[in-house]
């Protein structure tokens, strides 16, 4: 492990929680619906991150407590019960109804896990229900998307075939060139989880072997391991030596040869670097502070130095699975501040003094920082872009040299006035 | 437990937000869990804003449940006062928080701070946005003026004459992210100064606690967004005697009396009443000929109380449309929007819920519709015209320019707003004559972008699902043919139209004749 710094920090945050995670899970399962157990502030948020409604009628919603909901647990299983009937009425084509609590459903220690048994049984044949929690006060953004997997996982069945099983929500482009690459590489056996259908799981078994696409997965992970798989452990397919590296490990869990998987990315890896350049030009040099959010985060830094040659001056992440995160950390420049954690102000504090040419961060601290002439990249178009493997690097490249090329081109750089 | 796909407002601790934002000195420490935060974005990125929101959220997790979260309140709110050093502390919770009940407002005046502290208890299982805003707001003004009552005289309106100075106002209501706030403040400033009157305080926006200590200096209130302002005008009025006003300046007429009723309150003699009604070019331009299209335009409009009120007045009397359908989310207000319907002859529809709105959108069959950024989504689904007019709104309703809605610019900025999206007068006409050309493509609308190819999927779709309806209705050829013919922006209502007559008159099968037949007996 290199010789990374680590710090924790605790304090007033500025993060999302992981019922965000469900703006892109209801999109990858266009079948199943996401039913927040909680208040109208959970609606709120869920709106306020998915941005513009395009949707005739979205498929995620939430089952708003009202006062009389909070007076006696009884009455508000049966509330759900009735919301959920009229839900199905309304949507019969839904085949998997996540339940999903929330900050207050678990502090009123709503019991989602039995509500969905009893659903299970009632529309037995017809929709499965599942639950998970994505509340703030266990949850943040992209660990909504590790509890939604776990709750799927008793649903799937065993199979001792073999396979790679690529894990973690990827756009679907993406998926199609990583399937494309390991059918080249004489892996013919792939599946995807979540799939692209909530009823159309993959078997699993003590042949499955998990290729991980999403360093947020930590619980799916451990699952997984109950259930006999084998956890490929690698760093993540973000940037030219992510995915490289990815891919070979992969492969090696295979037996095929380094030498193998060189000759088939090798041409990939050419034109990614070709393609990387004009980024690099731009960002060469630059100095980087991430705060936590999306849990990309370490990741990104480790591609943002490695491969654009920006100097990292602190790497935020809201919390740190050291194991998970291995192969990442190795990769990681000396000397690199990680913190897990927050203090938003004291992080704020720390980003004025370092006065850095670019900040990652959330919606809400964006336009504060630009304005106080501090170029940044909302961490949430990480969740919503297709930023994964080699043939995209330029791309995720992209996202960052982007705000500092348009910093170049304007000479405004502070607000003065509001 | 109610079902809800997407709500018009936020729970009340974001209205709570935006009066604290809104200020200047102001901290606000709020007590709830991380996720929370996201509603600084609404903020920093429907209004751009360059400065966070002045909010310190505690941030408590599941494992400090079982521990002390008061202090973990003390210590948010003890490092919020030393970092911020607030002039006035606001201290709340959001809903996880009301469940714990560590009562976070009686913790931070137990702490010794010299500075005053606004105890904010807002129902979050019960209430929503706009109603804590008010709430937030009323407590505030209360809090800072409350130790002034006992000795404070009744302020009589007529004060000026004696004090030998103009006379002052204070124009309260206007917030961030209320619908133009920022331009409405400055049309009536503007407006009122023109007629001799000071603007003694505009609150919350831009206001510190010392302008709030200061609101008794003038002689009355204005109400600018009574959503937001109104309990505080009455508060004001109880304590202080300052009367407020009732009418909101949107619109010609609404403006005008407005102008009377400030006159009127402060007994101010009304000299320029004639220039008046020349002051915006909205009059006008809706007189001239190019608008004789607008005549008996369909509209419906959704929105907050106060603006979709005030739309229907001037949709009706200055534009001269015709309004087929009113309505708003905002239920503290349904008692005024439903008198606005009774005398428009159409029922109110108060609701959360934007799946009702859009149906009853489609079954009044508008040919424009007013409404927040939910009812532009539906429009555009259902290929109509559409403005918006009220919060909840998206970035592109908080525009660049100057544009308010309210006074003599609000006037013109609503004419062209909302006649825009409709096609231009002289174009429709030239349309209506040249459709049968055959170079006419269908569907061609306005200049302006708007395609019609929505609408047309829509009735098609409808067409295939009511050959089976239940009242067994069948367009036969003929009747088929006659409706394509039927320019494509009024195709809807004729459909629905000539349905209704034929289930009237008992026709199951529509012909080109049927058509005529439903023509003449709606002319």
């Amino acid at each position: 492990m290199s010789k990374v710094e680590f710090n924790k920090e605790t304090g007033p945050r500025e993060v999302f929680c992981g019922l965000t995670s469900i703006v892109w899970l209801h999109r990858r399962m266009p079948d199943a619906f996401f039913l927040v157990v909680g208040s109208r502030t959970c609606a709120h948020l869920i709106q306020s991150a998915a941005g513009v409604m395009i949707f005739a009628e979205p498929r995620f919603g939430t089952a708003i407590l009202e006062e009389k909901d909070l007076a006696g647990l009884a009455d508000a299983h049966e509330e759900l019960d009735r919301v959920v009937n009229d839900l199905i009425a309304r949507r019969p084509e839904i085949k998997t109804l996540f339940l999903v609590g929330s900050c207050p459903s678990e502090v009123i220690k709503l019991d989602l896990a039995t509500v969905a048994e009893k659903l299970n049984k009632r529309f037995s044949g017809q929709v499965r229900f599942v639950n998970y929690s994505g509340s703030g006060i266990e949850t943040t953004f992209t660990q909504g998307e590790d509890g939604a997997l776990k709750a799927l996982i008793p649903l799937i069945e065993s199979s001792d075939e073999e396979k790679l099983l690529l894990v973690g929500t990827l756009a679907n482009n993406v998926e199609d060139r990583f399937k494309k690459i390991f059918r080249n590489l004489g892996i013919s056996n792939i599946e995807s989880f979540p799939p692209r259908q909530s009823t159309e799981l993959p078997k699993i078994g003590k042949n499955t072997k998990v290729l991980l696409t999403q360093p947020y997965l930590s619980d799916t992970v451990r699952d997984l391991k109950h259930r006999g798989c084998e956890i490929i452990s690698a760093p993540f397919p973000l940037g030219i030596e992510g995915s490289t590296n990815w891919f070979l490990a992969a492969a090696k869990a295979f037996a095929i040869s380094e030498h193998e998987v060189h000759e088939i990315i090798s041409p990939l890896i050419t034109r990614a670097k070709l393609a990387l350049e004009s980024h690099k030009e731009i960002l060469k040099g630059k100095r980087l502070f991430l705060l936590p959010e999306s849990q990309l985060e370490i990741s990104l830094a480790r591609f943002l130095h490695n491969e654009c040659e920006m100097d990292l001056i602190e790497v935020g992440t809201p919390y740190l699975n050291k194991d998970l995160m291995k192969e990442e950390i190795n990769l990681l420049p000396d000397n690199t501040k990680i913190v897990e954690g927050q203090h938003v102000e004291k992080q704020l504090d720390r980003v004025r003094e370092s006065n850095p040419d670019l900040v990652v961060c959330g919606m809400g601290l964006a336009n504060p920082l630009e304005a106080e002439g501090i170029s940044t990249k909302w961490s949430i178009e990480m969740v919503f872009s297709p930023i994964h493997g080699i043939d995209q690097a330029a791309d995720l490249a992209g996202l960052f040299s982007k705000p500092l090329k348009r910093n170049q081109i304007l000479t405004s750089k502070t607000l003065v006035t509001h | 437990m109610e079902l809800t796909l997407w709500t018009y407002e936020g729970p009340p601790h974001v209205g709570a937000m935006r009066i604290a934002s809104s200020m200047k000195d102001i901290h606000y420490v709020l007590h709830a869990p991380q996720g929370d935060t996201y509603a600084d974005l609404l903020f920093t990125m429907i209004e751009r804003r360059g400065q966070r929101p002045p909010v310190t959220y505690t941030t408590f997790q599941a494992r400090d449940l079982g521990g002390d979260t008061a202090e973990l309140v003390k210590k948010n709110i003890k490092e919020a006062v030393e970092r911020f050093k607030p002039k006035t502390l606001l201290v709340g919770e959001s809903c996880t928080a009301e469940l714990i009940q560590d009562q976070p407002g009686a913790l931070a005046k137990g702490m010794g701070f010299d500075m005053p502290i606004v105890n904010l208890e807002l129902p979050a299982y019960s209430k929503k946005e706009n109603w804590g805003a008010s709430e937030t707001f009323y407590q505030l003004t209360r809090t800072l003026l409350k130790e002034k009552v006992s000795y404070s005289e009744k302020i009589s309106p007529l004060r000026w004459k004696e004090f030998g100075r103009r006379p002052k106002v204070n124009i309260l209501g206007p917030s961030l992210l209320g619908f133009r706030c920022r331009d409405d403040v400055i049309e009536i400033q503007r407006i009122l100064s023109e007629q001799g009157i000071d603007t003694n305080v505009v609150a919350p926006l831009g206001a510190s606690p010392d302008d709030i200590e200061r609101l008794i200096d003038a002689e009355i209130n204005i109400c600018l967004y009574p959503e937001i302002a109104e309990a505080s005008c009455e508060w004001l009025k109880r304590n202080f005697g300052m009367e407020y006003t009732n009418i909101i300046p949107i619109g010609i007429k609404n403006t005008i009396e407005f102008i009377n009723e400030v006159h009127k309150k402060l007994d101010l003699p009304l000299t320029n009443k004639k220039e008046l009604e020349n002051k915006s070019k909205l009059p006008w331009y809706s007189k001239s000929v190019d608008s004789n299209y607008l005549t008996g335009k369909r509209v419906f409009i959704f929105g907050d109380g106060t603006h979709a009120i005030a739309a229907a007045k001037i949709a009706k009397e200055e534009l001269g449309f015709e309004v087929v359908g009113l309505g708003t989310y905002s239920r503290e207000m349904a008692r005024q929007v439903r008198a606005t319907a009774k005398d428009l002859n159409v029922e109110a529809l108060i609701t959360n819920n934007y799946l009702e709105v859009e149906d009853a959108m489609k079954k009044a069959a508008p040919e424009l519709v007013l409404g927040t950024q939910m009812e532009r989504h539906s429009a555009k689904r259902l290929g109509i015209p559409c403005s918006v007019i009220s919060t909840p709104m998206h970035v592109q309703d908080v525009p660049a320019r100057y544009s308010p809605q309210m006074g003599w610019e609000g006037a013109n900025v609503i004419f062209d707003d909302w006649v825009h999206p409709l096609m231009m007068g002289l174009e429709e006409h030239l349309i209506d004559m040249f459709k049968h050309d055959f170079e006419f493509v269908d569907g061609h609308q306005s200049h302006l972008g708007h395609t019609a190819t929505n609408k047309k999927d829509i009735l098609n779709s409808d067409e295939k699902k009511e050959k089976n309806s239940k009242e067994g209705i069948i367009w036969t050829e003929s009747g088929r043919a006659e409706l394509t013919k039927v320019p494509f922006f009024v195709r809807g209502k004729v459909k629905t139209n000539t349905e209704k007559y034929a289930i009237l008159r008992g026709i199951l099968e529509i012909s080109d004749e049927t058509l005529y037949d439903a023509k003449a007996y709606f002319n």
